[in-house]
């Protein structure tokens, strides 16, 4: 208890930092059998930003957000050229592909509670990683549970079943499960579309209270959600990376190609 | 309002297209219900013949002493005995197996030509004929292993032939699940080990079980894989081990019905009658452990 405490008081004293680059993809292709889906990608993601990725669907959006745990490994169709270094380590080098996925947490668009307790849903990162200890585990599932936003809702019940849970909780759950990964990094892939607009307000507060631990990407169908949320957003259309920049700057159309304007102001996608 | 109305009731009113939809579909329904009410009565007919005719011999005596005077008095205690003994060895190995194999197939391959022939021949291993199952198991265990024929051969004949099942009905519980979980749990950091004895199988297991809940019943009822690799026409002692013969219920019935001169009526239905009722039990043994473990919905 004395922990959440001091984290509180941590999220409130905003770190000014210089930026330090946490994910660094350089000229990334992906394509499956005879189809490109990224072609050539590079960009900087900083520590503790939130960085936004827009842009309609097909874009090459969910392709980009599966080489960087290299979840690419187990779709054999999927074919990758390029680098991308996590805290300035090449991935495709790395000997342990477990433990840099365990350090980045993936939040899917459609919620997955595993059709374990709710208690377990959390508790299964931490158990994976060797922690058994119930009262450890007590505390962390309590801090996930609390930091999703989730744990007034199910405190009474953390025995009932995580895949039973309406919709919103269950993404709720998932981000929990995210955060009991420890993570440096928080992948967020359109993990508004099956949730209603009050919860996705309440997990954007979540975010913005994340920041300050974490880095988080943030891909979005919704721009609006970007401009809320981004510190930098990214605009992909047909596998390319079209620009990079300051989300406001984007958003009152400081722009090296219009077609970014575009698509912010909804003539397209 | 009259004339809204009107035209409300006009848009709900029966046509003859209606009238004549819900026809054909009451029609459908019947027909239906009848192939349903079909597939059961057999089952009616045969339990109650059974039942009719030597259900009067059932008896703890008959259960449970020797057959006597050429088989045509006594009980079937060694045959009841044997089958016990060649089931329980038969699922010892082909349910580790089987799963292990189904695992693989579902968990770990790639789909590529090398899983493709697997998977072929597990389809063609499931349609070989159980006398054909029978020989490779004489060529096999009985002479090349240098088994002879005993419950061992017998088993590991029964085994290899019900295999298919319990890898084709494992892999289809363990792909019921969806991908979703896996992915989800790869994205943790967890391995495929870890995903698969977390997630994936305690949620596969009531799956499992009626893969495994058909193979008790059809290796119990078999008899041309045991006839030539382990059970006996008629044994004076019980099995001591695995190396020795046995008799077995099915053979038994075959034995009773048709190559014993002088057998009583009732002999050969009671026999059936045991053989049917230890398939019913298990099967009830294994649903109701099935039932408990599903529980509720899970997703």
């Amino acid at each position: 208890m004395v922990d959440t405490a001091a984290e509180t008081e941590k999220t409130e004293t905003e770190i000014v930092a210089p930026k330090k680059i946490k994910l660094k993809v350089n000229d990334l292709k992906i394509s499956y059998a005879d189809e490109t889906a990224l072609s050539g990608v590079s960009l900087d993601v900083y520590e503790n930003e939130i960085f936004g990725i827009i842009g309609p669907a097909n874009a090459g959006k969910t392709s980009f957000l599966k080489t960087l745990n290299l979840m690419n490994t187990f779709d054999s169709n999927m074919k990758v050229e390029g680098n991308i270094f996590f805290n300035d380590r090449n991935i495709h080098q790395l000997k342990n592909v477990y433990a840099l996925r365990s350090r980045i947490g993936v939040v899917f668009p459609l919620p997955v509670g595993l059709p374990l307790t709710i208690y377990e849903n959390v508790a299964l990162s931490p158990r994976l990683r060797g922690i058994s200890d119930k009262v450890a585990l007590d505390i962390i599932v309590e801090r996930c549970l609390t930091r999703a936003a989730l744990w007034d809702e199910v405190k009474d019940r953390l025995d009932s079943l995580g895949s039973l849970l309406s919709g919103g909780q269950q993404q709720r759950l998932t981000i929990a499960r995210a955060l009991s990964q420890e993570p440096e990094v928080l992948i967020l892939d359109e993990f508004s579309i099956a949730v209603d607009p009050v919860t996705t307000m309440r997990i954007e507060d979540v975010l913005k209270e994340l920041k300050n631990e974490m880095t988080i990407i943030l891909v979005t169908n919704l721009v609006q959600q970007a401009r809320r949320l981004a510190d930098r957003t990214a605009f992909f259309l047909e596998g390319q990376c079209i620009e990079i920049g300051d989300t406001e700057a984007l958003f009152n159309g400081q722009v090296q190609d219009s077609r970014t304007t575009d698509y912010i102001e909804g003539r397209f996608g | 309002m009259s004339l809204n109305q009107i035209s409300v009731d006009s848009q709900f009113a029966e046509t003859q297209l209606n009238v004549k939809n819900k026809k054909i579909q009451g029609l459908y329904k019947t027909l239906f219900l009848m192939m349903t009410l079909l597939l059961i009565l057999p089952v009616l007919v045969i339990l109650g013949t059974l039942i009719i005719k030597g259900g009067s011999m059932i008896s703890i005596d008959f259960l449970f002493t020797d057959p006597v005077n050429g088989m045509t008095e006594g009980g079937i205690f060694p045959a009841l005995l044997g089958t016990i003994w060649l089931v329980t060895l038969a699922l010892l190995i082909s349910v580790p197996l089987g799963i292990a194999a189904a695992i693989y197939l579902s968990e770990y391959a790639a789909d590529n030509w090398f899983t493709r022939i697997i998977n072929l021949a597990i389809i063609n291993l499931a349609g070989v004929p159980s006398i054909v199952h029978a020989l490779f198991g004489v060529g096999a265990f009985v002479i090349f292993f240098g088994f002879g024929t005993s419950i061992l051969a017998a088993s590991l004949t029964l085994a290899i032939m019900t295999l298919p099942v319990v890898i084709v009905s494992t892999r289809e519980s363990l792909q019921a699940v969806p991908q979703a979980f896996r992915e989800a749990c790869w994205n943790m950091g967890a391995t495929r080990w870890q995903t698969i004895r977390r997630v994936v199988l305690p949620n596969a297991v009531s799956g499992i079980l009626t893969g495994v809940i058909l193979e008790v019943s059809r290796t119990t009822g078999e008899t041309a894989p045991i006839m030539f690799t382990g059970a006996a026409f008629f044994l004076p002692f019980l099995p001591q081990g695995v190396f020795d013969q046995t008799m077995a219920l099915s053979l038994h019935l075959f034995v009773v019905s048709t190559q014993v001169p002088n057998v009583p009526d009732a002999l050969p239905y009671a026999v059936a009658l045991v053989l049917i009722a230890m398939v019913l039990i298990m099967n009830s043994i294994s649903i109701a452990f099935r039932m408990h473990l599903r529980g509720k919905k899970k997703w």
